[in-house]
């Protein structure tokens, strides 16, 4: 029988293409059940669940806790901002305080890479990664690669760009393990202040033109400036930025490719990183990406739900 | 060491069972009008198949609902069995409400099979009438309040004993096999 390699979701790295494989079934199958009058499932009727937002979010919260209320667990919700963390408590009290009332699984979300990978080692229940700093963002790889695949078929030999702040990106370096397990080919494309160090040992290939890196591709994911965390200047204006890297449909009609599937995974700033044109044209899946992500978060809440026994 | 499996059923067997439950569904339902199949997903869809393909044969102009039914995210064993079940895929293009439904399975033993795909069906509407109709019946085994309507052949049986049904499509031939000492 099959199953998941892993007791936690911490991130991409430690899945194999097999586990991928096995969340995209099962992602199926959900996708038909939230397509149905009565979106609702009772699977996880005695798990409870705890989403705990240590950092902002609108679409992952959103987006877990539906795929957590069609599965009928119980959930509670979380947010650092006035909490007890504010009080100066540490990860592992909160969390433990949290896990003595009885919760299952964590979904969590943090500002500090491997917080998710410390915590799995001291407490009992099953951990999903929803965000760990600049380090993975699983569930989002997850329904990129599941999107992505939806639209083209198997991505092995596929070419995907990723566009943008990679340095700063978990979405990035997610996308990256997840397509390369795949079997998808990878670009990253984006100014070189913005592109992390040894990065290529990944296997990816480097461009800082963005009409090369376009077209070449099949797939294009924008990834979003993240003003937040550009307090040391990488680029001069974002007016340059979005000269240079911004996709737009004159950018894609001079090269000839306005065939290229275009995704982002949201929040948009629209005309800096794309164009409104481009976000709302018929080969932007960005929308789709969003509706996925509610099957893919099920079919990962799902498989690990079974496996704690 | 397990037993050589004894066999229940052999395809010649199947082909007259499948036959006579088929005059047996039309001489309840008639012309089938109002009437809907389900099979149980997995691996009550095999058998489905082959009563809706024999079915087909007896009218061929039969315009008969059909479709699968997965009642994987209903079931009450999910946390129970060491490992996640896998779900398979529920398709159906036509309205539950008002139809006479008729669920098919391949071995029916416990129950609950059902009673988790009594709910699938429940979040799709609700049907006038649910009837149930299996390969085997395994009479001493079940758990709950549920008995099929129309069986294929009856099989007493003892706990340690499993009853397995293999198809052409995952055996390589229909046949059903008792298996004396757990497999």
């Amino acid at each position: 029988m099959e199953k998941l390699t892993v007791d936690h979701l911490l991130g991409i790295e430690d899945l194999s293409s097999e586990d991928i494989q096995l969340i995209f079934k099962t992602a199926d199958n959900f996708k038909e059940v939230i397509n149905r009058p009565i979106k609702k499932v009772p699977s996880l009727r005695d798990v409870t669940i705890v989403n705990l937002f240590f950092e902002n979010s609108t679409r992952t919260r959103i987006s877990f806790e539906l795929a957590e209320k069609r599965l009928s667990a119980d959930v509670v919700n979380f947010s650092a901002s006035g909490s007890s963390v504010s009080k100066g408590e540490t990860l592992i009290d909160t969390v433990n305080n949290i896990l003595s009332m009885k919760v299952d699984m964590v979904v969590m979300r943090h500002p500090s890479p491997g917080a998710h990978q410390f915590l799995s080692k001291h407490i009992d229940a099953t951990i999903i990664n929803a965000g760990d700093g600049t380090h993975e963002h699983p569930t989002q790889a997850l329904l990129d690669t599941f999107s992505m695949r939806d639209k083209v078929g198997e991505l092995k030999g596929k070419k995907v760009v990723i566009v943008g702040d990679i340095m700063h990106s978990r979405v990035a370096l997610s996308n990256i393990h997840a397509l390369k397990k795949l079997g998808a080919e990878v670009m990253l494309c984006g100014p070189t202040t913005l592109m992390p160090k040894h990065i290529e040992s990944l296997g990816v290939v480097i461009e800082h033109d963005i009409k090369k890196a376009l077209k070449w591709c099949d797939i294009a994911n924008i990834l979003r400036i993240q003003l937040e965390r550009q307090e040391t200047k990488y680029f001069p204006t974002l007016r340059e930025y979005s000269n240079m890297y911004g996709v737009t449909t004159e950018l894609l009609e001079e090269i000839g490719r306005d065939d290229i599937i275009i995704m982002h995974p949201g929040p948009i700033n629209r005309g800096i990183e794309i164009s409104s044109e481009v976000a709302d044209s018929k080969n932007a899946i960005i929308l789709d990406q969003v509706e996925n992500g509610v099957a893919i978060r099920m079919a990962i809440l799902y498989l690990l739900a079974g496996k704690r026994g | 060491m397990n037993e050589k499996p004894r066999l229940l059923i052999d395809k010649e067997r199947l082909d007259l069972i499948i036959n006579r439950l088929c005059c047996q569904l039309i001489e309840c339902h008639s012309d089938l009008k109002n009437t809907a199949i389900l099979g149980i997903q997995p691996r009550g869809s095999y058998f489905s198949d082959r009563i809706v393909k024999r079915l087909k044969e007896m009218d061929p102009n039969l315009d008969l609902n059909y479709g699968k039914i997965d009642p994987t995210f209903y079931r009450d064993d999910f946390r129970t069995k060491d490992e996640p079940i896998i779900p398979s895929s529920t398709e159906f293009d036509f309205e539950i409400d008002n139809k006479h439904l008729i669920l098919i399975d391949d071995v029916f033993y416990t129950g609950r099979t059902v009673r988790s795909a009594l709910d699938a069906i429940h979040d799709f509407g609700r049907p006038s009438k649910v009837n149930l109709l299996v390969l085997i019946n395994r009479r001493f085994s079940k758990e709950l309040p549920i008995q099929p309507d129309y069986v294929g052949e009856r099989v007493d049986s003892i706990a340690s004993e499993k009853v397995i049904v293999e198809w052409t499509e995952t055996h390589g031939e229909d046949k059903v096999l008792l298996y004396r000492e757990n497999i």
